[in-house]
């Protein structure tokens, strides 16, 4: 996976790079809107990481523009601005995602690698998740693992459907809490371990091998095998 | 001097004043002087009936005898006979101005003369018809209208003296009025300046009698009170941080340094590591927080209210929450009233519910047979009432202004997580709903655990 980061705070840019090397992933750096729209436009990114304010041109007209121009190369806004209305303009502008400074960097990670293999991943079309005997049937919504219906609550459906989307990915809480709760904020308490543990119980307790896992320090990750 | 705006009224009414006063007494002028040139025109016309009555009967001699006879009489009138060349033969006219006896009819314009028995420059103004005698003689008969320059001479004075009155009152009313109202101006702006200097405590001065310049400083006031009070909470909020957020820092800090000097080898500097990142996640928190408490009493986020459905929402919080209630032992127990919406901002007022839940959960946990209700209702008035409810500790009656405000805990100690924002920002969420947040004992009159009800009461539908 390639990716661009557009950052003007270089101590920040450098720090990221590396990070997401250390994780496989390349690395093209801009640290001012002009040369990061260049390099947008120039190359073929499977995602960007775009700083909202960047000296000579703002990161929001960055991605309006790759809009216009038909690009759609999913975009990651990054923002010391962090509240409601700040993050519907940028989704508005044509971002798929938005994290607010400061953030944790499994956080940037796991989002940047659902963002960047969204293209080659599981598409809405696809009416059957799999990860290894559990099945997830998105039209009956019916839940099986070995062949046995494990009867679910709706909203355990959608943990569990937004889970097995993004198989193989790490899924933080905070990802949880906006896709299955539609929450853009961090509650207090950690409530969704203990609905993870639920949901766990039911898909889990009477079949042997452990297919969602936890993963220290960022999140969850449904996987089969290993 | 020319400046102040007293002067530029009083200067405007005064000149309002002096061409209404000239247009007046023109009016009047012109009125009165036309009465009496009717009226000139009048007695000429009557005279010159006489006089022609005369003239026939007695021809030429009858005339001038009877032209002698009138002229002895005292008054104003004119008589004058005289021959082709222009010689006065008879009446009581001295001389008259060239070119008056060479027209027939009324004379066009007042013509001077000279009057018989007269100095003879003491010349007077008259009009008169001239008649053409058939021999070529040239009878005269006028009338003087010295009377009726006296009346306008009279006027004109007593427009002079009207607008000398005029301009003293324009300075009086300048003086009293126009100098009065400058000087509270006056006062006003210097209240400003010092304002301005840095003493928000100032006010500006009020006289008590209800005008506009009163209701001007009332409502500046009431605007410095509250500038007054936003900067006041601005410095406590700024102490606060100081404070609360100092300690965490420090507490950081040392984690850092015992974890560098720590003996217990990798697993030991690991978990001081994850410990220092749990703390600066707390810590941005508690910022991010604060950032939102201060936008949302700003009134910044009104742009994106919208309808919220929120027994939806009520339902959904509840759900998010009750299996981290069950795990604590906490039965929680929804009675939400469908299908109620409000005009409000969907992320906020859930952020609000879930800080209430996430309180009554922290707080209810250590009584017996917890339970928490999160509850939903119309109330009177189109009110529409959500509350959460728990059988906790509660919180006494005289702390519960305390409470909402700012880095405020009761649990002095500490020793349950928290930032100590969460009802402050309920609060703030409340009142940008133009509703507000309260607080009472679930259960009054209980000794031990009264549990506290949190109400935020929104604005229906209108």
């Amino acid at each position: 996976m390639k990716i661009l980061i557009i950052e003007d705070d270089l101590e920040t840019a450098a720090y990221l790079s590396k990070a997401f090397r250390e994780a496989g992933i390349t690395v093209d750096q801009a640290s001012d809107g002009d040369s990061g729209f260049f390099l947008a436009s120039e190359n073929s990114y499977d995602a960007l990481v775009v700083d909202r304010m960047l000296p000579k041109r703002d990161g929001l007209s960055i991605i309006s523009e790759l809009r216009a121009r038909g690009d759609d190369t999913p975009v990651l806004i990054l923002s010391a601005l962090g509240q409601v209305d700040d993050r519907v303009t940028g989704l508005r502008a044509g971002g798929d995602d938005y994290l607010t400074k400061p953030y944790a960097f499994s956080e940037l990670l796991a989002r940047i690698e659902i963002l960047g293999r969204r293209k080659g991943s599981r598409s809405e079309q696809e009416t059957t998740y799999r990860v290894g005997d559990l099945e997830l049937d998105r039209l009956s919504h019916e839940v099986r693992r070995a062949g046995q219906q494990i009867p679910l609550q709706p909203r355990e459906y959608r943990l569990l459907e937004y889970l097995m989307k993004n198989a193989g990915q790490v899924v933080t809480r905070t990802m949880l809490l906006e896709h299955v709760w539609d929450y853009h904020f961090d509650p207090q308490t950690n409530v969704i371990d203990v609905h993870i543990s639920r949901l766990r119980s039911k898909i889990e307790k009477d079949f042997g091998e452990p297919l969602l896992r936890t993963v220290r320090g960022a999140g969850y990750m449904m996987k089969a095998g290993g | 001097m020319l400046s102040t705006t007293a002067v530029r009224l009083s200067a405007l009414y005064l000149g309002l004043f002096a061409l209404c006063a000239v247009a007046l007494v023109f009016y009047i002028t012109s009125i009165s002087v036309g009465m009496q040139h009717d009226r000139t025109q009048e007695i000429i016309l009557s005279e010159l009936r006489v006089v022609a009555t005369s003239y026939r009967r007695g021809g030429i001699t009858g005339l001038v005898r009877t032209i002698e006879r009138r002229s002895r009489q005292p008054g104003a009138n004119l008589y004058a006979i005289a021959t082709p060349s222009g010689e006065l033969i008879a009446g009581n006219t001295a001389s008259i101005a060239p070119g008056v006896l060479d027209l027939e009819g009324w004379t066009s314009t007042p013509f001077r003369y000279t009057r018989l028995g007269d100095a003879e420059d003491e010349e007077h103004l008259a009009l008169a018809q001239v008649v053409g005698l058939p021999n070529g003689m040239r009878l005269m008969v006028g009338r003087d209208i010295g009377e009726r320059e006296q009346v306008r001479g009279l006027v004109r004075q007593a427009l002079v003296r009207a607008l000398a009155i005029m301009f003293v009152g324009a300075l009086a009313i300048w003086f009293f009025v126009g100098r009065r109202a400058l000087r509270r101006i006056d006062h006003m702006s210097e209240a400003s300046k010092k304002i301005m200097a840095g003493d928000l405590s100032q006010r500006l001065p009020v006289s008590g009698s209800g005008d506009e310049f009163d209701r001007l400083s009332l409502s500046l006031n009431a605007m410095l009170g509250r500038i007054e009070r936003l900067n006041e909470g601005l410095r406590q909020v700024s102490d606060n941080i100081a404070h609360d957020l100092k300690t965490p820092l420090t507490r950081l800090r040392n984690r850092a340094e015992a974890a560098l000097s720590a003996d217990g080898g990798a697993a030991a500097k690991q978990e001081a590591l994850e410990q220092m990142i749990a703390d600066s996640d707390q810590l941005i928190r508690t910022f991010n927080a604060l950032l939102m408490i201060s936008r949302v009493e700003a009134g910044s986020s009104t742009a994106q209210m919208s309808d919220v459905d929120l027994s939806g929402l009520a339902r959904d919080a509840s759900e998010l929450y009750e299996p981290v209630a069950e795990e604590a032992g906490i039965s929680l127990v929804a009675q939400i009233a469908p299908g109620i919406t409000i005009r409000g901002n969907r992320e906020l007022l859930a952020q609000a519910l879930s800080n209430l839940i996430d309180n009554a959960v922290k707080y209810a946990a250590d009584a017996p047979a917890s339970e928490i209700t999160v509850s939903l209702a119309r109330a009177s008035g189109g009110q529409v009432r959500l509350a959460v409810i728990d059988n906790g500790p509660g919180v006494p009656a005289n702390r519960r202004e305390d409470v909402v405000k700012r880095f405020v805990r009761l649990d002095e100690s500490r020793s349950k997580p928290g930032t100590g924002l969460g009802l402050s920002l309920v609060h703030a969420v409340a009142a940008l709903h133009g509703g507000q947040l309260l607080l009472d004992d679930a259960k009054p009159g209980a000794e031990e655990n009264p549990g506290l009800a949190a109400v935020m009461a929104l604005p229906g539908w209108t």
